[in-house]
């Protein structure tokens, strides 16, 4: 069996180790990430959430993922 | 009588009922946050943008307890300190589902949290020129707020005092003159300490008040956030009715004629 190569990239200031060939969607899918709730950034810059399981992901991506929470 | 129910304020071309806007941070827990802004009776709540804990994917959601299809959230930059950074936030709020109705708050100071009033005047022009309607913090300078103004801004939120310091109105004069010279929502935002302060922001011709701590962080918040809710009504009838003129001396209140 090929093995899968992995690649690492940083969610939310945290390292996570993903396969290659993921893209966005896969990633925030495993993460069960509440679309409509949240906004995407990769690497500085945000990401239409209708296209997200056409965007590939490659080595050392920042990804944001913010949401609301109480504040004054 | 004064017909309160006809009495809306009006924020970037929305109505609302309300004059009461509350914070949604600082409580003990979401559902103690959920009931305070329910008796409070507000219609708009500020939230801030921050990461999603992915770590702990059970965490219960803001959303899940303040339904934002009934209670307006006002997407808040608190936190940041430059203009980068909360454009940075009110362009990510925007994203979470099309949030327009935004709170500028860039501070300056971390220990006074007094605003940054450069780099807010610098944010206001961007977020109006993207379409943003912005409810800006600001200092209580009369000149600074008619800057905002003819810059875009969609309201203009002046402090009391320092924010979450219970200080109640400091400079009441200067909230008199920028009434005086805005048309745009004015809204007290920042340092009520109790009911009564947001009675005197209201009797000064605010449009409105924002309280957060006052509620969040009083002994018991539920009666607090009532007495809030009281309160603003108070201040705006008071308002709405005319207050005597002040003299220096007495004035009986019963006819002198026809003492025995």
């Amino acid at each position: 069996m090929k093995k899968i190569k992995k690649i690492k990239i940083k969610i939310n200031g945290k390292i996570k180790s993903i396969n290659q060939d993921s893209n966005l969607s896969l990633v925030l899918k495993n993460l069960k990430i509440p679309l409509n709730k949240v906004a995407i950034e990769l690497n500085e810059e945000i990401i239409d959430k209708k296209k997200i399981s056409k965007i590939k992901l490659n080595k050392n991506d920042k990804i944001e993922i913010v949401h609301f929470i109480g504040g004054g | 009588m004064v017909n309160l129910k006809k009495d809306s304020l009006i924020i970037a071309n929305k109505k609302f009922n309300s004059r009461l806007i509350v914070g949604t941070g600082k409580y003990k827990s979401m559902s103690e946050c959920a009931k305070a802004i329910k008796l409070s009776g507000a219609e708009i709540v500020t939230v801030a943008v921050r990461r999603v804990n992915i770590s702990d994917k059970n965490k219960p959601l803001l959303m899940d307890y303040i339904d934002p299809k009934k209670i307006t959230y006002l997407p808040n930059t608190a936190g940041c300190f430059n203009s980068k950074e909360a454009l940075r936030t009110l362009r990510l709020a925007r994203e979470i589902g099309g949030w327009k109705l935004v709170k500028l708050e860039v501070l300056g100071d971390k220990k006074n949290l007094f605003p940054d009033m450069i780099e807010t005047l610098k944010s206001t022009e961007v977020l109006a020129k993207e379409g943003f309607k912005v409810m800006v913090y600001c200092n209580d300078d009369p000149l600074m707020a008619k800057r905002l103004e003819n810059s875009g801004a969609d309201a203009i939120m002046p402090l009391a005092a320092p924010i979450g310091s219970g200080l109640g109105i400091q400079n009441k004069i200067n909230i008199q003159i920028i009434r005086n010279q805005t048309k745009l929502p004015l809204i007290i935002d920042a340092g009520l300490g109790q009911a009564s302060d947001a009675t005197i922001a209201m009797e000064l011709g605010c449009d409105g008040v924002l309280v957060n701590t006052a509620i969040a962080k009083a002994k018991k918040p539920f009666e607090m956030a009532l007495a809030f809710k009281n309160a603003v009504i108070a201040g705006r009838q008071s308002y709405k009715s005319g207050r005597i003129d002040k003299i220096l001396m007495g004035n009986p209140s019963s006819p002198s004629k026809g003492i025995i």
